[in-house]
């Protein structure tokens, strides 16, 4: 028996209007250290305009952003200003890697630049170029805008998931020095005489791990 | 080489007064460019016999690790790019120290600029400035400890660069 709805009814699941409501107001937090910022913006300026996927205002406060576009090269005395900005904006929060320093490190394979930030934080989009053209930027939102629609869930119950939890990048836990996790490998830390910066270590983490 | 308005002018001026005061020094000319190499020993005094004759500006302290050069006679060579705002002069002033312990004077009371410059050069090449009032690194995160622009440090670094706390989606 098919009920006779109204014109200005919607059924829809309570996830779904959710996610409709957070992939359309996605406000960035732009995190810019280099020549990919200048392209992000020019995304957001009035030629190629972010704004009219909801991404409106460029919060530079991580406390009013839900999305965090890493625009450049991190260096390693960068990278516990970007773990602490990450913890202090609110869930639900994702994050794209712009730029092919922010992903893999560039070109700048150096002892002073990070390779890639999805080493030490959760990574959702990356966007490919030195740098990205805007309209590659704006089809990594409109991914990631899919992407919260497809997975979004109203409690953030999609960020729980155990598998989403594996670190994306295959790192072998051994004695070799080449291609190693050296904040978990005992053996590089006894070797190191570095430790990280004191803010890495303020940073406190809620769940125990490693 | 001809005198523009736009070519720095000729040195005479100063490298004769130099010489009489310092004794011979080697330089040397190159496109231009005046080089003078100094022993360390001197240095402090020829830099501040330079800024008195009108140097005002210190544009540069930089390093050369010549560890891996053929011929070479000394490992560290510091470069003073000095510039007069007066008389449009430059001249760069070379000064050769070596490895174990490489220690210098600094410049700091001759131009404030020598303040970040001298830091550059510690936290990079580990040469130690005496009497720097504020010698700690500039560029590279306080706790480092290597000295990265030298040539026996690897491009890649030892592991500094990722050893970092790793956040996941939990710990957000």
């Amino acid at each position: 028996m098919a009920l006779e709805l109204p014109e200005n009814v919607v059924v829809s699941r309570l996830d779904e209007l959710a996610s409709w409501c957070r992939k359309n107001s996605l406000w960035p937090m732009p995190f810019a250290t280099a020549c990919c910022g200048i392209e992000l913006m020019a995304t957001g300026a009035s030629k190629h305009d972010l704004a009219r996927f909801g991404a409106e205002v460029f919060r530079f406060s991580p406390r009013q952003c839900d999305l965090m576009i890493v625009a450049g090269r991190v260096v390693m005395k960068m990278l516990p200003v970007l773990q602490r900005i990450w913890l202090q904006m609110h869930e639900p929060k994702w994050c794209i890697s712009m730029g092919a320093c922010a992903s893999t490190g560039g070109i700048f394979d150096t002892y002073a630049v990070v390779q890639g930030i999805d080493r030490f934080m959760p990574v959702d989009m990356y966007v490919p170029g030195c740098p990205p053209r805007p309209e590659q930027l704006i089809q990594a939102i409109i991914d990631l805008q899919d992407k919260i629609q497809a997975e979004g869930t109203i409690t953030g119950r999609e960020f729980d998931t155990a598998q989403r939890q594996l670190r994306k990048r295959a790192l072998v836990e051994s004695a070799d020095l080449l291609c190693v996790d050296a904040a978990r490998n005992p053996l590089i830390q006894q070797q190191l005489s570095f430790k990280p910066p004191l803010t890495a270590s303020r940073i406190v983490l809620p769940s125990a791990r490693g | 080489m001809p005198h523009s308005p736009y070519s720095p002018p000729p040195l005479d001026d100063i490298l004769e007064p130099l010489a009489a005061h310092f004794g011979t020094m080697e330089t040397s000319v190159y496109r231009g460019d005046t080089r003078l190499v100094v022993p360390e020993q001197e240095s402090l005094e020829v830099l501040e016999f330079l800024k008195d004759r009108g140097f005002d500006l210190l544009v540069d302290v930089t390093c050369v690790d010549y560890l891996e050069y053929r011929g070479a006679k000394h490992r560290y060579g510091l470069v003073y790019l000095l510039a007069s705002t007066t008389t449009n002069q430059r001249l760069t002033v070379r000064v050769y120290v070596d490895d174990p312990a490489p220690s210098i004077r600094s410049a700091v009371p001759l131009w404030e600029a020598a303040n970040w410059l001298e830091r550059e050069v510690w936290d990079l090449f580990g040469i130690h400035f005496a009497g720097h009032p504020d010698l700690r690194r500039l560029v590279m995160p306080e706790e480092f400890v290597a000295h990265p622009l030298r040539k026996d440090y690897p491009l890649q670094g030892r592991g500094e660069r990722h050893n970092f706390p790793i956040l996941t989606r939990h710990d957000g």
